[in-house]
């Protein structure tokens, strides 16, 4: 039953968000249609026309002519512009799902270390907080020489899209830290002594009663980690000047705007079915490991 | 394991661990006879001892509990009848005085599995469908996947729930989840049975329920249940013997024995029934005055 | 560590506030230092193990050391003459930091109005509610900052604008979200009693709906504070004023100046971490029933 009321909810929510963004592409196009009504580039506009998007085609194109382009090669002679942008995404994914990954362990065994020693909880907590606010994106070039120059003992060879993973790590291990350990702690003081009543040690009372605890409280962290290790990933590319992947894509069109303004819309429209696609992933595992059945209240990062 | 120590340390004669293996013998005959049998000898419990805020929580405790018996612990909030449980479940240790559990410490009978235990919240886990909720203790004690179900069947029987193995606790009503951890705790057979107000939660007409229930539970397994409760009623209605304890320090001041027979249901409108409900309301209030 | 009484957290449940202490033997002063530095000490005492173990283990092991300069070597770049510039890299630093930081505010202020009042909204009137939530929980799931270059061009290349409506986005999904969650997550009782004395529904609003919405609000609040500086620098890369942090750090790293790319950064953690810092003490005092500590998210 309640699975039942589960889907109908995902489903509802799904279909209304396309609604919204097909009512989202309308707005655009009213926009365009009311702002070439009155004065095409509102250039004029009193105030507000400084602030307020330019509707001329060049800066906002048609929603057709964006639709169009992802059929269009981008030379001639060459794919047409949505086999760039899949390769891409798939390129992207790859360095993302690496990082979700590696981050995801990272910030569980964290969660786990800090759950686990009182004073380390107390003394390093404000600087995992605090690591957030590093950019460390802004210097992703810097990561990747250090990524060529110190991971040469590996067995693979080391690829500078593997560096722009590990930036990813570095985004996505903190929700699930942060989350995880609340997770972690949250097994009420009766379980505690029930696993302690069997004489169940450190790591069956971790196995038995604290992971499976802590999973109402990571699923929401998963969502962000998710996000965070793809834009890890974009962000990545285009700062440290990776010649594959969306965020290369984007720099690439980005820089040839005035040529072809619709692709950067179509790689940006990319990146969002990748965040979408995600997103829906994690609910999916959330549904099949039958977590959906505990929601906790305040289980928010 | 132990041989192997012995060859190893030059210290310990051939004779040393003849010895140590005949007492083993000997305490494990003497303590057939205390299987499910309880004692606490002088003990107190003192927590925070260094700091300006420490408590007494127990003092001087001295409880004889005999195999088979269904003793009460009944006494206002906060006089330590959960931290006489704890002690006796080798949770926590005494700062006084010893505890032993079937002839042993406290302790060793935690880790040796001697006891179940069930708390006001059933503490089911709710990622557990209420068969694999039984089955935690057995998990723990390294059981086999086909006994482990089959006893946690034999359990559900025993509490008659038979037909919700499959359901998580989240479906059950607060009854059906106490049945369950009582089934849980009963999963390997304990000796003993561990209760900290687990009706306390209850509405009346379930509470009653459960006690029928409970009586016909302790009747069929022969365990030993030390229970918690502020319910008077309840505590005379269920158990053989009743202990009034205290606050500050916590004592044991007054044990009445009860002597109602096999209980029914129209045990609750006897005479001697409410007899023994003032006699327990008077050892309650008599310590009330002093 | 099975047994309960040794476990710090359980011992810690049964303490009152102002009886922690240790031993009987301390003076009041003493305690009372004691009392109000224990917070701090241990992070104190990670914070410097830390740094000496960044200046002297690096220094001992790492060749590849001007990737990751060394605390003092960062320092000591501060004074330095900044390259092309009539400054030290210090003064080019703190004048970014200015820009950067100024973009990061404001924007940061228009997005938790913006939030909060779409939540309000949204809470009021239920219709809105079920179009504009799902929307916002799939806007919020995707990338906003590949956005930056499109905000670009609609407000200009070297206008901070454009940074600005990146970082009102970022900064907009999340308190939208989880206040309008918190605004819907109250005791149904609540409710109840102040529909039991006819009140408005703003008047619920006000009473109870939003007090039980302000741990949620903080949570974004404080998630968001880290989040704006990332974007206002990612978004400084595509464009917006010369003298930002992000165009800084591009160019210090493009000269391989990496020390000073590197104190450009530390400089946007810093502006990170008063923002912070100001949303934990914003919570505190908003919140006074409610002590939690910095580490609960
Ligand atoms: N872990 C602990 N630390 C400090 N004091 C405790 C702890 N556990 C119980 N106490 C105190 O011991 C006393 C007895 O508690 P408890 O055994 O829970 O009472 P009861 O179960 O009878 O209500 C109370 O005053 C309580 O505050
Ligand atoms: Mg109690």
């Amino acid at each position: 039953m309640p699975d039942i009321r589960w889907w109908r909810k995902k489903i509802l929510l799904a279909c209304t968000g396309l609604a919204g963004l097909v009512a989202l592409a309308g707005l655009y196009s009213l926009y365009k249609v009311i702002g070439r009504a009155l004065d095409d580039g509102q250039r004029d506009w009193w105030f507000i026309g400084s602030m307020l998007p330019r509707s001329d085609d060049r800066n906002m194109p048609p929603i057709r002519d964006i639709l169009a382009e992802f059929n269009q090669p981008t030379r001639e002679g060459g794919d047409p512009l949505w086999n760039l942008i899949f390769d891409g995404v798939l390129f992207t994914l790859r360095e993302a799902l690496v990082g979700f990954v590696l981050g995801v362990v990272t910030g569980m065994v964290i969660a786990i270390l800090l759950m686990r020693f009182l004073t380390l909880e107390k003394g390093a907590m404000p600087y995992i907080i605090a690591s957030q606010t590093v950019p460390l994106i802004a210097i992703a070039p810097i990561i990747v020489i250090w990524g060529r120059k110190n991971f040469d003992f590996l067995p693979w060879e080391w690829q500078d899209w593997m560096s722009v993973s590990l930036i990813a790590v570095y985004l996505t291990f903190f929700p699930i830290t942060v989350n995880g350990l609340r997770g972690l702690q949250s097994p009420n003081p009766d379980s505690k002594e029930l696993m302690d009543s069997y004489a169940a040690g450190w790591w069956q009372t971790l196995w038995k009663l604290r992971l499976p605890a802590s999973l109402p409280f990571l699923f929401p962290a998963l969502k962000i980690a998710a996000l965070a290790s793809i834009i890890g990933a974009i962000v990545g590319e285009i700062s440290s000047g990776q010649s594959d992947g969306l965020g290369f894509l984007i720099l690439d069109f980005f820089t040839k705007y005035s040529t072809a303004p619709e692709r950067l819309y179509a790689a940006i429209i990319g990146a969002a079915l990748l965040g979408l696609f995600a997103a829906a992933v994690i609910s999916l595992a959330e549904f099949i490991l039958n977590v959906h059945r505990r929601q906790v209240a305040n289980a928010q990062t | 394991m132990t041989a192997e120590r012995a060859t190893d340390n030059p210290q310990v004669s051939e004779e040393g661990l003849q010895d140590s293996m005949d007492t083993l013998q000997d305490s494990m005959e003497s303590r057939q006879h205390l299987l499910g049998s309880v004692a606490a000898q002088g003990v107190s419990k003192v927590f925070l001892p260094n700091s300006t805020s420490k408590v007494t929580a127990l003092e001087d405790i001295n409880l004889h509990i005999s195999p088979g018996s269904f003793t009460t612990l009944i006494g206002p909030s906060g006089c330590g009848k959960s931290t006489l449980l704890r002690l006796v479940a080798g949770l926590i240790h005494p700062t006084q005085g010893v505890v032993q559990v079937n002839g042993k410490p406290a302790d060793q009978a935690r880790k040796d599995r001697d006891y179940g235990m069930a708390f006001q919240t059933a503490s089911l886990f709710d990622w557990r469908t209420v068969r694999k909720n039984i089955e935690l203790p057995l998990e723990l004690m390294g059981w086999r996947r086909g006994a482990r179900q089959q006893r946690a069947a034999e359990m559900l029987e025993l509490v008659q729930l038979p037909e919700f193995a499959d359901s998580y606790p989240s479906e059950l009503s607060g009854g059906m989840q106490q049945r369950v951890a009582i089934a849980r705790a009963l999963a390997f057979k304990p000796t003993l049975l561990l209760m900290d107000e687990p009706f306390g939660a209850l509405d009346e007409m379930t509470r009653e329920h459960m006690q029928a229930e409970l009586l016909h539970i302790w009747e069929e397994t022969n365990t030993t249940i030390i229970f918690i409760t502020h319910s008077i009623p309840e505590a005379v209605f269920l158990s053989t013997n009743v202990c009034v304890m205290t606050p500050r320090p916590g004592r044991i001041s007054t044990q009445i024995e009860i002597d109602l027979g096999k209980r029914t249901d129209d045990t609750r409108e006897r005479e001697d029934f409410f007899a023994s409900i003032v006699k327990v309301r008077e050892a309650l209030r008599s310590q009330e005055s002093t | 560590m099975t047994s309960p009484d040794m476990n710090p957290a359980d011992v810690s449940i049964m303490q009152t506030p102002g009886q922690q202490s240790p031993n009987g033997f301390k003076s009041a002063a003493a305690k009372a230092v004691s009392k109000a530095a224990s917070p701090w000490l241990l992070p104190l005492i990670f914070g410097v193990g830390g740094l000496l173990i960044w200046e002297f283990g690096l220094w001992a092991t790492n060749p590849e050391r001007f990737l990751l300069p060394r605390p003092s070597e960062i320092i000591s770049v501060l004074s330095e003459d900044d390259r092309g510039v009539d400054n030290t890299i210090f003064e080019s630093i703190f004048e970014a930091s200015r820009t950067t930081g100024f973009i990061i505010l404001s924007s940061l202020v228009v997005g938790v109005i913006l939030g909060v009042a779409a939540a309000l909204i949204t809470t009021r009137f239920r219709a809105t509610n079920e179009v504009i939530t799902p929307l916002a929980v799939a806007m919020n799931a995707t990338p906003i900052v590949a956005l930056a270059p499109i905000f670009n061009n609609w407000l200009g290349l070297t206008s901070p604008r454009s940074n600005q409506a990146v970082v009102v986005l970022i900064v907009f999904f999340p308190v939208f979200i989880n206040t309008a969650r918190g605004l819907n997550t109250v005791d149904p009782n609540q409710i109840e009693l102040m529909q039991s004395l006819a009140s408005k529904p703003w008047t619920i609003i006000r009473r109870v709906r939003i007090p039980s919405a302000l741990p949620f609000f903080f949570t974004a609040l404080k998630l968001v504070s880290s989040l704006c500086v990332v974007a206002a620098i990612v978004a400084e890369y595509f464009g917006g004023s010369q003298s930002s942090l992000g165009s800084k750090i591009i160019t210090y790293a493009g000269f391989t100046q990496y020390d000073a790319a590197w104190a450009a950064v530390l400089a946007g953690s810093i502006i990170g971490i008063v923002l912070y810092a100001l949303a934990s003490v914003a919570e505190r005092l908003a919140m006074p029933w409610a002590h939690r500590s910095w580490n609960s998210p």
